[in-house]
């Protein structure tokens, strides 16, 4: 049955095949091209497109493996000057394997329901009112909101890439540890983006593979295993050679790395991701205006306050201490470190390490270096696999997809996927939180029936989404017409409104993390 | 939030969401001039009645050319043409421009038209599909199965295909239809017919319904006639007064003169068409792969002979359901008639088969196997038809969709683990037990040639001598297993018993009071 479910909801995928695409489809026709026609020493080096292959070198192979056929399909879209080429078999190809290579996540995620079933099974659970945690589980997972947006309309392969996730997390929990380590290592080759969760992977596999445990899950000091340390390493090292070899070989180690961590760009991605620095750059701007306002500022920075076009890539802060890299990364390290303290020491196994694999993700979100949107997704994916086990995780998930999805709106802008958009999300809440409602709830409780678990400054909060949306849609352009003069201002609401609610969720997920046992 | 409201919610925003998804999808005509497609079409009709007085939509003037895509259907797509031709005017007036904007095609324009066929199936069409299977509907007792059915007929195929891909206003007409069956079955006679005169002014197609309408109003008329002279003659006063009133009401600006009113009539029934249009999985078309009827015999022999076997052939049902009438026989009948219209008449569309699949819906509950069958082979009819227009993808697409929701709905694990407090609550079965294997297997068997002919209608080029090879091979093949279909349903309605439904006591009584009837009016004709 699951399959069948995840077939139906890759029709609808496929129906989505001539949605609007963005620049990220060409991103891809052009790595297909260069992988296919310029010698492996040349991938990393050719700059014909603005489309640089900026992802580590595995993903480029799985490229290479689509040319293949490709070919067959339509020979132009692998021609290196071909740039925009985009005929109807060629959205076509591409749409088809973002679908086909999905199935590694319906794979992955249905191997994990049943492994789900079982344990559940083992702890007595109460069957009440509910829906099959299977179903509901496949449900959250496969048509997550997001996820459909980013690969399916955006265009993007996060579905395969979120699949090998899920089944080095799954591997992991079976105590496959080093099935799981050369999952994630794979996943680590083929985009880099994983590094965000690299650190809970880390401790949680050195933790159990290296020392053992006591009947209440302490650890046992003594029990460090040095033929179990290297055998893990051996498998990580081994999968990254295979990767970056050939490049080290021929001397372009750095070339390489150069291309995976721009630290050119800005601080910000175009559209301010809802994380700390729009609310940095939020009370940066209100304190110029205030200030030139109040005229307490020199001259020479009241020109500067007075720019509202402020959503440029580098964002020059008049007020507050400029950012660099290193300060975010400090930043997002210190915020990482109790995280993975409290996993090396917590006794709870799987739903800890999931736990804190999504937390690092969210400290990486809120504090990183250029940081886009569609990262919110590495939270949400990993933390739906705990929301079935625990009321305050399964609360934090709700605002949080409810959140972090919607600030993926402006990512599609046109105004013909608009009413799909709002139609999935609106469907991806009323299901995700009818079902964890019911789940959490005890049936003779009544009066929770609207936004279930929610408080009533959160189900403000929400509502107020709404109120956000009408003015975006409507009010700024129609009603008050400020479109040519303030094009950014609703964007800029979107952020910031998502960003207030976003560092809510992660002040009460940290708390939850750290405290709640 | 209450689970009925979950769950309707739930509904609502898929169906609009798979209907969005598949009007992101080209429509018929995109970017093929000089004539364009039905988009085309239904635009001009905006630019023609938003321009021109009314008297002057269906006369070929100076500023109405006919042969361009002139006015074909009656007054109330007319109204609603000029009502989208007011909106779009304030829109963009370039869209609506006279002459100027013909073949017009646009981001905007594509979305605005996509966006009102999308409001018009919210106010019509999806209401009356929730109404009819929560509260008309006799056969389901659980909310469960009633859902169910609500999603499996709002996710049919065909009607999406046709509607948002290819680009016509079929909900407004099938929804006024089904609001005119909704009306009937709950007894408000008067508001059912006057729903079906909307309907039938919408689009003249809907006559395809007309007979079992009639049938149906005047066998009840004639049954109370027989119990109360009185009753009777008031009832058939009333609903010929309704009729009549709400015709004249849509036609009142054609009613100037006769000379207006035919002319009208005249663009309404184009019998100068010719037999069939394209390839149609009707019976003169599978017919034509033997006889060249088209060569043979001239377009008004043809017209008689349509015309006169549909009318042989309908007898039965007509007869049936008039001395008979009871609503499940009139489902029946509206099934019957819709095929036969289809098969049998004169110049008929793809897309008609829709009117067909309309009265199909109504009896998924009753029969959820025969009728998940039929609208797979009814999507499948107009396969040629969507290749063409650019919606292989989107056909695909829905109607693998369909077929799955329609497997995963009924099967037993899927309802214990969404029902898993209530163990015991009557399930909706993909196939009834007391169908056989035997059937089991010609379904495999029919949705396999469906599957293969698809393939070789996509994939392999036909042969140079044929072009239409393949088109008219999936019409024959489609038109099979109608012709089959219709056999089933007459046999259905023919031997459906009264006392098996609901309504039982006063179906029975009526029943009684018709065979008492009958002889009564053997001893007349003996007497006489």
């Amino acid at each position: 049955m699951l399959w069948r479910i995840s077939l139906a909801i890759s029709c609808v995928k496929l129906l989505l095949v001539y949605a609007y695409h963005s620049t990220d489809f060409e991103v891809h026709r052009n790595w297909m091209a260069i992988t296919n026609s310029l010698p492996l020493d040349e991938w990393y080096i050719s700059d014909i497109s603005q489309w640089t292959l900026d992802y580590p070198p595995v993903f480029a192979w799985m490229e290479k493996c689509f040319t293949y056929v490709a070919a067959f399909i339509d020979p132009q879209m692998l021609i290196l000057d071909n740039l925009n080429y985009a005929s109807n078999s060629t959205i076509a190809f591409q749409r088809l394997s973002v679908i086909v290579t999905d199935f590694i996540l319906v794979y992955a995620v249905i191997e994990y329901a049943k492994y789900y079933k079982k344990i559940s099974k083992s702890s007595s659970e109460s069957e009440g009112n509910n829906f099959d945690p299977q179903l509901v589980l496949t449900f959250l997972l496969l048509a997550n909101v997001g996820l459909l947006i980013v690969d399916h309309i955006h265009f993007q392969y996060n579905g395969i890439l979120f699949g090998i996730l899920i089944l080095s997390i799954l591997r992991i929990s079976q105590d496959c540890l080093y099935e799981g380590a050369f999952w994630f290592a794979l996943l680590l080759n083929m985009k880099h983006i994983y590094l965000y969760i690299a650190p809970a992977f880390g401790i949680y596999l050195l933790r159990n593979a290296c020392f053992q445990s006591d009947k209440d899950g302490r650890i046992i000091w003594t029990s460090f295993s040095f033929q179990r340390i290297f055998f893990l390493a051996s498998i990580v090292a081994s999968v990254f050679t295979i990767s970056f070899g050939p490049f080290l070989l021929k001397g372009q180690l750095f070339q390489v790395l150069g291309r995976l961590f721009p630290f050119k760009r800005g601080l910000c991605h175009a559209y301010w991701a809802p994380n700390f620095w729009t609310l940095y750059n939020v009370l940066d701007k209100g304190l110029a205006i205030a200030g030139s306002r109040l005229n307490l500022l020199p001259s020479n920075m009241t020109s500067a306050a007075a720019m509202t076009g402020g959503l440029v890539r580098e964002y020059e802060h008049s007020i507050l201490p400029t950012v660099k890299p290193f300060h975010t990364f400090l930043l997002t390290a210190l915020s990482m470190l109790p995280l993975v303290l409290r996993l090396w020491f917590s006794t709870k196994g799987r739903n800890c390490f999931v736990e804190c694999l999504s937390m690092c993700a969210f400290c990486a979100f809120l504090f990183g270096w250029h940081v886009h949107e569609k990262a919110v997704l590495l939270i949400t994916i990993p933390l739906t696999l705990v929301v079935l086990d625990e009321k305050s995780w399964a609360k934090i998930f709700l605002l949080l997809s409810f959140v972090g999805h919607y600030s993926l709106f402006p990512l599609i802008y046109t105004s013909a996927e608009s009413p799909f958009k709002c139609g999935v999300f609106l469907m991806y809440t009323i299901f995700s939180f009818y079902s964890l409602g019911k789940r959490h709830l005890r049936r003779t409780k009544k009066d929770d029936h609207f936004l279930p678990l929610m408080t009533v400054t959160e189900k403000i909060y929400l509502v107020g989404f709404a109120l956000l949306h009408v003015y975006n849609q409507l009010l700024h352009h129609y009603v008050f017409r400020l479109n040519s003069t303030l094009p950014f201002l609703p964007l800029l609401f979107t952020s910031l409104y998502c960003a207030l609610g976003v560092f809510y969720i992660w002040i009460i997920s940290l708390k939850t993390f750290l405290l709640n046992r | 939030m209450k689970n009925v409201t979950v769950h309707l919610s739930l509904i609502i925003l898929f169906a609009i969401v798979i209907r969005w998804t598949i009007s992101l999808h080209p429509y018929s005509g995109a970017g093929k001039p000089p004539m364009f497609g039905d988009y085309e079409a239904q635009r001009h009709w905006m630019e023609i009645t938003y321009n021109l007085p009314v008297g002057d939509w269906y006369q070929n003037t100076t500023d109405n050319d006919l042969q361009y895509w002139g006015l074909d259907y009656p007054p109330l797509t007319a109204y609603h043409s000029w009502a989208l031709g007011i909106v779009s005017h304030s829109l963009n007036s370039s869209w609506v421009e006279l002459h100027k904007s013909r073949g017009l095609e646009s981001y905007d324009h594509k979305l605005f038209m996509r966006y009102s066929v999308l409001v018009v199936d919210l106010i019509v069409y999806l209401p009356a599909v929730f109404v009819y299977f929560l509260f008309c509907s006799p056969g389901l007792h659980d909310q469960y199965s009633q859902l169910v059915v609500c999603t499996v007929a709002l996710l049919y195929p065909g009607l999406m295909l046709i509607d948002y891909g290819h680009f016509q206003y079929n909900c407004v007409s099938l929804g006024f239809a089904l609001w005119g069956v909704i009306g009937l079955c709950k007894g408000h006679d008067l508001l059912g017919s006057l729903a079906f005169v909307l309907a039938l002014n919408y689009k003249q197609m809907e006559l395809y319904h007309a007979v079992p309408f009639f049938c149906y109003l005047l066998g009840k008329c004639i049954s109370h006639f027989r119990k109360n002279y009185h009753e009777g003659m008031v009832k058939f006063v009333k609903l010929s007064a309704v009729v009549l009133a709400s015709f004249s009401i849509c036609w009142l600006p054609f009613l100037q003169s006769r000379e207006q009113l035919t002319q009208v009539l005249h663009r309404l029934f184009p019998f100068a068409r010719g037999l069939f249009e394209d390839k149609v999985a009707n019976v003169w078309c599978s017919l034509s792969l033997v006889v060249k009827f088209k060569q043979i015999l001239s377009i008004s022999a043809l017209t008689k002979i349509c015309l006169t076997t549909t009318l042989l052939l309908i007898i039965p049902s007509s007869l049936d359901l008039l001395f008979r009438p009871s609503i499940p026989k009139f489902k029946l009948a509206l099934v019957n008639s819709s095929l036969i219209f289809f098969l049998f008449s004169f110049q008929v569309h793809e897309k008609s088969i829709l009117l067909a699949a309309l009265p199909v819906l109504l009896l998924l509950p009753e029969n959820f196997f025969a009728c998940i069958w039929f609208l797979l082979i009814s999507t499948f009819s107009m396969l040629p038809l969507l290749v063409n227009d650019g919606l292989t993808i989107a056909f695909l697409a829905s109607t693998l969709l369909f077929y799955l929701l329609c497997d995963i709905l009924t099967c037993v694990e899927f309802q214990q683990s969404v029902n898993r407090c209530n163990q015991n609550i009557t399930r909706l079965k993909f196939f009834l037990e007391k169908q056989s294997q035997m059937l089991f297997a010609a379904f495999i068997v029919s949705i396999t040639g469906m599957v293969i002919l698809t393939f070789v209608l996509l994939a392999i080029r036909p042969p140079e001598r044929y072009p239409d090879l393949f088109p008219v091979i999936v019409s024959a093949y489609s038109c099979a297993h109608f012709l089959m279909f219709l056999v089933y349903f007459h046999w259905c309605q023919l031997t459906i018993s009264p006392s098996s439904f609901l309504s039982s006591s006063n179906d029975r009584t009526e029943s009684i009071q018709d065979n008492l009837s009958v002889k009564r009016q053997h001893k007349k004709l003996k007497s006489n």
